[in-house]
């Protein structure tokens, strides 16, 4: 009995109707996917992309070169040097992260006291040359100024979890 | 009156001497008691309360700093009781501590960071405002962030009683108290960086180390200090190649836990004026770069062309003993007799080691109840030393004669003037001196640089050696008989016979010869306080050293050796105590080692030296000069008749820290005294203030 149930269902290609059929149905259901780049999907507040240096309103940059993010980051992927800026206050005179050491855990982020250094939203950075992506304090500072706007938005989103 | 007293601290007994305190005790048991005023070689303040303990049949608790120690006292350092009264001390510290850790250089090593931590509150509870107090002025060495203070007054009691300069203190009360230099001038002791260390918070930070660098990303080595020749320990902290900072060691022997200003701060100088590769002179009279092959060439032919009697060395003041017995060895297997260490020309060293160390010790200091300075300016020369002989005449009252220069030495001096002639009367007819130091259980004479260094010291030397046989200055359990140097190689160069041999010259007929061109080439390790621009001609001088300084400038051949930092090396201090100081960083360019250049110059020459590694150098060192092997002990020996007998001339004694400075009118030039420390813009910057200090003084 089982077999001639078996050969009818190979002769009567029932597996493959129902396949047939799961595809009707997806071809009416919304579309999953994106159509990247020209559609992009949801990112979280906490996303780790590409970092950026912040500046205050007026424009003062906020890294201080306290280094807690240099001595927090666990592939050493920052260098820092400092000295006193003419008018006395602590400031860089380098902010270097390798960016192909970085591995975007955002510990740079948790430690800076002064939300200097942030991982923006921004994951479109990739480059043709390695030596690209060693970002230096001016490349980081045009990022807090390009991206200022969602980077407030989405410190203030999770300013509740910190 | 030391007896032993018994108390209790938390359950165990222990007992210290009579006299101590109750934080000693809790020390002695083991409990870590937390605090800021308190500190071990300073007066007790008691004004930080944050040492409190609980006391048996005591209401509250009691500052265990302050609270002598008594027999059979119950102490507990760990009840709820005591723990409420550090959280509450900590928070009242607190509150006007302003919370600016990330941008504060001590971040990271500060005493009010890791106490907050171990003792206090998270949380604060304080809404009000905070109090700002304006910055003082403090010189070029310390930066001060006045806010930051926590009124522990460490350093109004440093300055007052270590350094000598009570010119720091407290104004105003409560929380307008406020620490301050009264008079809003650089703080004037060659100490002053200490209170740097001193400060528990970042009140007072290292002015030219401002926001360099943070102490969790520096590598520390132990090494020893160069710039005088008392051997400080300290430590040196590099981050990648470069020399961050310099912080003192505790040696209880040496430095206890000072160093002075030019030792902590002439490291910006180290990176500066250094020769990289070799140099030669070209036909146009100007020095050109050239290869380590060409040099050696050259030198090879200057050797050839010059007879041993016409080849000669000098050794300068910052030479590692390696490169002075490299040096030696070459020289005479040169067939030459003519070196000498004593690039100053004093007249010591042919009679015996009692005859140039400091033989007392530096610790001696302590017991000496009367001094006789002779030519020496210990603020000066050994300015960590001379806290100690003002610590001495603090406690007890220790009497100090001088003569030489009235300097002003933080203590009460009583002069004899600068005339040395009445050293010859002082021993016919005896004077106050002469009683004080027969009196004396512990009579010290020191004799400085000044009074080495003349034409006729070997009469003042004789002199004195009277002088010290009248008063019984050597006795079988003390010896006070001392020369006070001034240059970190001396001692190691004077102990191995870095000195003319038999019918060779010493620095000054050197000098003279090659101005007469008798000698034709001179190896010059690093001598940068002599003048050889009146040389004749045709003589050649091949200069070694880190520094392009008076030497190298005049020179015909340079070759870049190390600094003192970028080399293991022994160094031998006043006392004789052989040191070895250890590389922090490596040496910038083609410079290398100087033993190891000499080393390599010796092949080429066809004379190769023995050694093909510092182990087998030193092992060559120690068996031909056996002191060399009895590391870190002062070697105090008893000294034979000096000097001999030479008419004195009127010629006013000086004190002189280098010939350099020697006749200049500067002998107060304390911060420029060598190539490293005259390449420092710090150092710059400090003769620059305090000779502005000076004149203001001058005017008033």
């Amino acid at each position: 009995m089982s077999s001639l149930v078996a050969a009818a269902r190979s002769f009567l290609l029932l597996e493959i109707i129902k396949g047939l059929g799961l595809t009707l149905k997806y071809l009416f259901k919304p579309k999953a996917t994106l159509n990247y780049p020209y559609e992009k999907g949801f990112i979280s507040p906490r996303f780790r992309g590409e970092h950026a240096l912040r500046r205050y309103p007026n424009g003062e940059e906020r890294c201080i070169t306290c280094k807690l993010c240099e001595a927090i980051c666990p592939a050493q992927a920052i260098t820092i040097e400092s000295e006193p800026r003419p008018d006395g206050s602590r400031r860089t005179t380098r902010y270097d992260i390798d960016m192909t050491k970085c591995i975007y855990c955002g510990f740079c982020q948790e430690a800076c006291p002064v939300d200097a250094i942030v991982e923006g939203p921004n994951f479109e950075f990739a480059t043709e040359t390695r030596e690209e992506l060693y970002y230096d304090k001016e490349k980081l500072l045009s990022n807090g100024d390009r991206w200022e706007t969602e980077i407030a938005r989405n410190l203030a989103a999770d300013a509740r979890y910190r | 009156m030391s007896g032993i007293i018994t108390l209790t601290v938390d359950g165990t007994e222990v007992e210290v001497e009579e006299g101590s305190t109750v934080l000693q005790a809790c020390e002695a048991a083991g409990k870590e008691v937390p605090r800021f005023c308190y500190h071990e070689r300073l007066s007790i303040a008691g004004n930080c309360r944050m040492c409190l303990v609980e006391m048996e049949r005591s209401p509250k608790p009691v500052a265990s700093c302050a609270m002598p120690a008594g027999n059979g006292m119950v102490i507990k350092t760990d009840t709820p009781l005591v723990k409420k009264a550090r959280e509450g001390v900590m928070e009242f510290m607190l509150i006007n501590h302003p919370l600016d850790c990330p941008i504060c250089d001590q971040g990271g090593e500060c005493d009010l960071q890791d106490q907050a931590m171990g003792y206090g509150l998270a949380d604060s509870r304080y809404q009000e405002e905070k109090r700002a107090v304006e910055n003082k002025n403090m010189g070029p060495l310390i930066s001060t962030i006045m806010t930051r203070c926590i009124h522990c007054t460490r350093c109004v009691r440093f300055a007052t009683e270590i350094a000598g300069v009570p010119e720091l203190g407290a104004i105003g009360r409560g929380e307008a108290m406020e620490i301050t230099t009264y008079l809003e001038k650089a703080l004037d002791s060659e100490l002053s960086g200490n209170v740097v260390d001193l400060c528990p918070v970042g009140a007072l930070t290292s002015l030219p180390y401002a926001y360099k660098a943070r102490s969790w990303e520096l590598s520390h080595t132990s090494t020893i200090d160069v710039m005088d020749a008392v051997g400080s320990h300290i430590r040196v902290d590099t981050r990648g190649n470069e020399v961050m900072r310099v912080l003192p060691r505790i040696n209880d022997d040496i430095n206890e836990e000072w160093i002075s200003d030019k030792t902590r701060h002439h490291i910006d100088g180290l990176a500066s004026q250094r020769i990289d590769r070799p140099y030669m002179r070209g036909a146009n009279g100007r020095l050109a770069e050239a290869s380590w092959d060409d040099v050696f060439a050259a030198i090879a032919k200057a050797v050839k062309k010059a007879k041993p009697s016409e080849i000669a060395a000098l050794a300068g003041d910052l030479a590692d003993a390696e490169a002075m017995f490299a040096l030696k060895t070459l020289i005479e297997t040169l067939g030459s007799p003519h070196m000498d260490c004593r690039q100053d020309g004093s007249v010591i060293g042919q009679q015996g080691q009692g005859g140039y160390l400091f033989n007392s010790t530096i610790a001696g200091l302590d017991e000496a109840d009367a001094i006789f300075l002779i030519g020496a300016n210990p603020r000066h020369e050994a300015a960590v030393m001379n806290a100690r002989i003002r610590q001495n005449w603090l406690n007890s009252g220790l009497k100090v004669f001088r003569l030489g220069e009235a300097v002003d030495l933080t203590y009460p001096v009583k002069e004899l003037g600068t005339d040395a002639n009445i050293l010859d009367k002082l021993v016919s007819k005896g004077g106050p001196v002469i009683t004080a130091l027969k009196n004396a259980k512990r009579p010290m004479i020191v004799v400085g640089a000044g009074a080495l260094n003349r034409k006729d010291s070997a009469g003042i030397l004789a002199s004195v050696s009277a002088i010290a046989k009248a008063v019984n200055l050597v006795t079988p359990e003390w010896n006070g008989f001392n020369i006070l140097h001034t240059a970190a190689a001396r001692v190691a160069g004077l102990m191995m016979a870095f000195l003319p041999a038999k019918g060779g010259k010493a620095t000054a007929d050197i000098m003279k010869a090659m101005e007469k061109g008798e000698i034709k080439l001179l190896f010059n390790l690093g001598a940068d306080e002599l003048n050889f621009s009146q040389r004749s001609s045709n003589t050649t001088m091949i200069y070694i050293g880190s520094h392009g300084d008076h030497g190298a400038a005049q020179a015909d051949i340079v070759l870049p050796g190390a600094a003192w930092s970028e080399k293991d090396a022994i160094y031998v201090n006043m006392e004789g105590r052989v040191q070895h100081a250890h590389k922090a960083n490596f040496p910038p360019g083609d410079a290398r080692e100087d033993w190891a250049i000499l080393r390599a110059l010796s092949a080429v020459l066809g004379k190769t030296l023995g050694f093909d590694n510092l182990d087998a150098l030193r092992a060559a060192l120690i068996s031909a000069y056996p002191v060399f092997g009895n590391v870190d002990t002062a070697q105090p020996a008893r000294p034979k008749v000096l000097g001999r007998k030479q008419a004195i001339s009127d010629l006013p004694l000086t004190t002189a820290i280098t010939v350099a400075n020697r006749g200049a009118g500067n002998s107060r030039n304390f911060y420029m005294t060598c190539p490293i420390s005259r390449a420092s813009v710090t150092m710059a910057e400090c003769v620059k203030a305090f000779e502005a200090n000076n004149d203001v003084k001058a005017a008033e």
